[in-house]
C-alpha cells in the first residue's frame, strides 16, 4: 500500500459498530452532498435504501425479464419434447397437456430468475470478465464480513477531498478510517477465465464427460427397446415374405372362397341365362329412381351420356358406346343389362367392384325411365 | 418510552343508521328468500356464512401468527384483526337457519337418499345430522373461546401494560395453531366438501384456508387503509403497508398454488369419482365462472401487486383489498353453487345475503372501534412496531 500513488486512491472508508450508526452515517453523508458512496453491511439493514436516497432498484425488472425468459423457454422446450421429439402417450392424454407442464415451467422460471439475476449482478458489479474490485481483500471488507458496518466515499466523487472526508467520518463517530487504493497489478490482470490452459482443460472435461455419458448409456448399459407389442412375428399388409414361393406376404383367398353373407354371381360368362333368370327386385319408386339417377350420372354418364344417347363427354379419348335407347336394348330383359354392368362388354369393363348390386338394379330402373321418355305411350301424356 | 394515546373513534349516528339499515334490509330480504325458495336461500346462506366465518377466523389466525412469530410490525394494526375476529360469533348466528334446513342443502341429510346410497350409508357415522350439529357447536365454541381469551388479554394490557399478558397470549396462540389447522379442515369438509358427499379431495381443507386467509388479509388491509386515509393511524408508515401488500401478494400466489395442485392431481389421475367435481364446474356456464375465477383471484392481483410501488401505494392496496374480497366471494360461489344448480344462478337472493353481511360487519366493527382503543397502547412491542422500517 505504501507504494500507492495519490491518483490510485479509490475511496476513503469508515467503519461503525452498529447498524443504527451506519444508517445515521449514510443519512448524513447523503445530506453532505456526496453522490458516489456506498454502504457495506454483513446483512441487509432495513431503511438503508431510503437513508441513501437510492432510486428504486432495477433488479425487479431484470428478475421479471429473466423469469419470463425461463418460463417461455421451459414451455417451448417441453412442448417440443412432448409433441415433436419424443411423443409418448401418457394416460391417454393429448401430447400437449399443459397442466403437466406447469410445475416444471414454474421451477425453471424460479431457477432462471435466481441464477441469471446472480450472474447479471456479477457481470454488472465486477465488470465481467474482470473479477477484482478495489474493496476486495482489504482489512475494511474483512471487518464487514465479520461484524462491522462500513461506508466508503469514492475518490471520483466531485465533492471528494481526502482530509475532509476523513474528518467527516470522524465527526460521525467512526473509529477506523482508512484509504483504499487501486492495486495496479489487479487492474490489468488478465482474468484467469480466458487462460488457454483453463479453456483447454474445460474442453477436455466436457468432451470426456460427454463421451463417458454416451458410452455408458448407449453401449455399456444399452437395453434393447421394449417393443414386444409393436414388433411381432407376423406379416402386415404389403410386406414381402420369403416363406412363400412367390415372395408375397399377402395371400389371396383359396379358390372358391365365398365371403360370409355374400352370394357369388352365378351367371359368370352366361349372358343368356342371366337375361332369362334374373329379375329386378326393385320397383320404380321415387327413391329407387333418384338413387339410380345418382349412380348413373356418377358411373355411366361419362361414356353413355347424361341421357344414355351414347354421346360421351370424353371427347373421343375413348370409343363412344352405342345408345341405350335403341330398340335392341329396350327389348333386353333387365337381367341382360345387369349382366353387362356386372361383367362388362366389349370395351366396357366390369363395374361390379364400384356399383353395389342394389345400385345396379336401381340404375336399370333409371335406364328404363330414360327409354320410356323417348318412346312415350299415348297414355303418358294424359 | 414516549406515551402513545388511546385512539377511539366516535361513530356518527348516520353511520350507525346505515349499518342497522343494511342489517334489517338484509334480514327482510333473506327471510323473504327463505319463503320464496328455501333451497336457493339456504345455499346462499351457506356461501355467506362461510365468507363471514372465514374472515373472522382468518383474522384470529393472523392474530395468533403475530404472537407466535413475535412479529413487531403488525402490532400497531393488531386491533383491526381483533375486531375482525369478533365476526365469528355473528357468523355462527348466521348458520342457525341452515341448521334448520340441513336436508335442503346436504344430500346426506335427506333420509331417503342417505338410506338408498351405498357410499352414504358407509359415511353415515360421520355425515349425520346430530354429529354434524355437534361438530358445528364444538368448533365455534373453541374458536370463540380463543377469540375471547386473546382479545381480553390484549385489551387488559391497554390499562395495565403488563408484559406477562403478551407471554400468555403467545402460549395461547401456540396452542391455537394446531387446533386451528384441525378445526378449519373439519369446518371446510363439513360445510363445503360434503355438499357433494360422494366426492373427496384431501387438499380441500387447505384450499379453503388459502381462500379465507387471503380474504381476511384483504379485510385487514381494507379496514387499515380506510382508517389510515381518515387519519386514525397517524403513525403508520408506508413500510407497514408494504408488508400488508407483500402478504396479500403471497396469499394470492398461495391460493393459486393450492388450487392448481388440487386441479392437477385430479386431472392427472383422471379417476371418475374425482373428476366429476371439476366436470360439474366445466359445463353449463360454470366454465366461464372457472376462467373468470382464475383471472380475478390470481392473474389480475398477481400483476397488480407485483411491483414494489404497488405494495406501498395505499390507494392501490385499498382497491385490491376490495377486489380480493369479491374474488373470495366468487371462489365460494364456485365452490358451493354447482351443488345447487347446473347453471350459475344469479338473482336478487345472491345480493340479499351480502347486504346482511355488510350490515353486520359495519355494526360489529363500529361498536368495537367506539369502545376499544384502536392501538394496543399497553403492548411492549408497540413502540418498535411503530418505528418499523423496511
Amino acid at each position: 500500500m505504501n507504494m500507492a500513488q495519490k491518483e490510485n486512491l479509490y475511496a476513503i472508508t469508515g467503519l461503525f459498530d452498529s447498524p443504527d450508526a451506519v444508517l445515521h452515517a449514510a443519512e448524513e453523508t447523503e445530506k453532505a452532498g456526496y453522490t458516489k458512496f456506498d454502504v457495506h453491511t454483513p446483512y441487509p439493514v432495513h431503511g438503508m435504501d431510503r437513508a441513501m436516497k437510492l432510486k428504486t432498484s432495477k433488479i425487479g425488472l431484470f428478475a421479471f425479464a429473466f423469469g419470463l425468459l425461463g418460463a417461455v423457454c421451459a414451455v417451448l422446450f417441453i412442448s417440443w419434447v412432448t409433441i415433436k421429439d419424443y411423443p409418448l402417450v401418457i394416460g391417454g392424454k393429448p401430447f400437449w397437456s399443459w397442466p403437466a407442464f406447469v410445475p416444471v415451467s414454474f421451477e425453471v422460471t424460479v431457477l432462471a430468475t435466481s441464477v441469471l439475476s446472480t450472474l447479471a449482478m456479477i457481470v454488472l458489479y465486477f465488470k465481467f470478465p474482470n473479477n477484482a474490485h478495489p474493496l476486495h481483500d482489504t482489512p475494511y471488507m474483512k471487518s464487514i464480513s465479520s461484524n462491522r458496518f462500513g461506508i466508503a466515499v469514492q475518490a471520483d466523487d466531485p465533492k471528494f477531498d481526502e482530509k475532509e472526508v476523513t474528518g467527516f467520518f470522524k465527526s460521525l463517530g467512526s473509529k477506523e478510517i482508512a484509504p483504499v487504493y487501486f492495486v495496479p497489478a489487479d487492474q490489468d490482470m488478465r482474468p484467469a477465465l480466458f487462460d488457454p490452459k483453463f479453456l483447454g482443460l474445460l474442453l477436455v472435461i466436457g468432451l470426456t464427460a460427454s463421451a463417458a455419458t454416451y458410452f455408458t448409456l448407449n453401449k455399456i448399459l444399452y437395453l434393447p427397446p421394449f417393443d414386444w407389442m409393436m414388433v411381432q412375428p407376423k406379416l402386415k399388409a404389403q410386406q414381402p415374405s420369403s416363406f412363400f414361393h412367390d415372395g408375397i406376404g399377402m395371400r389371396p383367398p383359396v379358390e372358391g372362397t365365398v365371403a360370409r353373407g355374400y352370394m357369388p354371381y352365378p351367371y359368370k360368362g352366361k349372358p343368356e341365362e342371366a337375361g332369362k333368370y334374373l329379375i329386378n327386385p326393385l320397383f320404380p319408386t321415387k327413391e329407387v329412381l333418384d338413387r339410380g339417377q345418382q349412380k348413373f350420372l356418377t358411373y355411366c354418364s361419362p361414356c353413355h351420356g347424361n341421357f344414355g344417347r351414347g354421346d360421351s363427354r370424353l371427347q373421343g379419348q375413348f370409343p363412344n358406346p352405342p345408345t341405350l335407347l335403341s330398340d335392341k336394348v329396350r327389348s333386353w330383359p333387365d337381367g341382360s343389362i345387369y349382366h353387362v354392368i356386372t361383367e362388362g362388354q366389349n370395351a366396357m369393363p366390369s363395374y361390379a367392384s364400384q356399383v353395389s348390386r342394389e345400385d345396379r338394379w336401381a340404375i336399370i330402373q333409371y335406364i328404363r325411365a330414360l327409354q320410356r321418355a323417348q318412346h312415350a305411350h299415348e297414355s303418358d301424356f294424359k | 418510552m414516549e406515551h402513545i394515546e388511546r385512539t377511539q373513534i366516535k361513530v356518527s349516528p348516520k353511520n350507525r343508521l346505515i349499518g342497522w339499515g343494511l342489517v334489517w334490509l338484509g334480514v327482510a330480504l333473506c327471510s323473504l328468500g327463505y319463503i320464496v325458495d328455501a333451497r336457493e336461500a339456504a345455499f346462499n346462506n351457506v356461501l355467506n356464512f362461510l365468507f363471514l366465518a372465514g374472515i373472522g377466523i382468518g383474522a384470529l389466525f393472523f392474530l395468533a401468527l403475530e404472537y407466535v412469530t413475535g412479529a413487531v410490525w403488525s402490532v400497531p394494526i393488531r386491533r383491526v384483526n381483533e375486531f375482525l375476529a369478533w365476526l365469528v360469533p355473528f357468523a355462527a348466528l348466521l348458520a342457525i337457519p341452515i341448521l334448520f334446513n340441513l336436508d335442503t342443502v346436504f344430500a346426506w341429510a335427506q333420509k331417503d337418499i342417505a338410506a338408498s346410497d351405498a357410499l352414504l350409508r358407509m359415511k353415515e357415522p360421520y355425515l349425520n345430522r346430530s354429529f354434524f350439529i355437534l361438530r358445528f357447536f364444538g368448533i365455534f365454541i373453541v374458536w370463540i373461546m380463543f377469540i375471547r381469551l386473546l382479545t381480553r388479554n390484549s385489551t387488559r394490557q391497554d390499562a395495565t401494560g403488563d408484559q406477562r399478558l403478551t407471554k400468555i397470549n403467545t402460549i395461547l396462540s401456540a396452542i391455537f395453531m394446531p387446533v386451528f389447522a384441525l378445526t378449519l379442515t373439519i369446518f371446510a369438509v363439513d360445510w363445503g366438501m360434503s355438499l357433494d358427499p360422494h366426492w373427496y379431495s384431501t387438499i380441500y381443507g387447505i384450499y379453503f384456508f388459502s381462500g379465507t386467509a387471503t380474504a381476511s388479509l384483504a379485510a385487514l388491509t381494507l379496514v387499515t387503509a380506510v382508517l389510515y386515509e381518515r387519519g386514525f393511524f397517524p403513525k403508520l408508515r408506508r413500510d407497514h403497508f408494504y408488508n400488508l401488500g407483500a402478504l396479500l401478494f403471497t396469499f394470492v400466489n398461495f391460493w393459486a398454488y393450492i388450487a392448481f395442485s388440487q386441479f392437477m392431481l385430479v386431472w392427472y389421475a383422471n379417476l371418475p369419482e374425482e373428476t366429476s367435481w371439476f366436470i360439474a364446474r366445466w359445463h353449463g356456464g360454470w366454465e366461464y365462472i372457472s376462467i373468470v375465477l382464475i383471472l380475478v383471484q390470481f392473474a389480475v392481483p398477481y400483476f397488480v401487486l407485483l411491483p414494489q410501488e404497488a405494495k406501498m401505494n395505499i390507494r392501490t392496496l385499498r382497491r385490491m383489498a376490495v377486489w380480493l374480497l369479491f374474488a373470495h366471494a366468487l371462489d365460494l360461489y364456485w365452490l358451493i353453487m354447482p351443488a345447487f344448480s347446473a347453471t350459475p344462478p344469479l338473482g336478487w337472493m345472491e345480493i340479499s345475503f351480502p347486504i346482511l353481511i355488510a350490515g353486520v360487519v359495519l355494526i360489529v366493527l363500529g361498536w368495537q372501534v367506539q369502545n376499544l382503543s384502536l392501538v394496543p397502547v399497553g403492548d411492549p412491542k408497540l413502540k418498535r412496531g411503530l418505528e418499523f422500517r423496511l
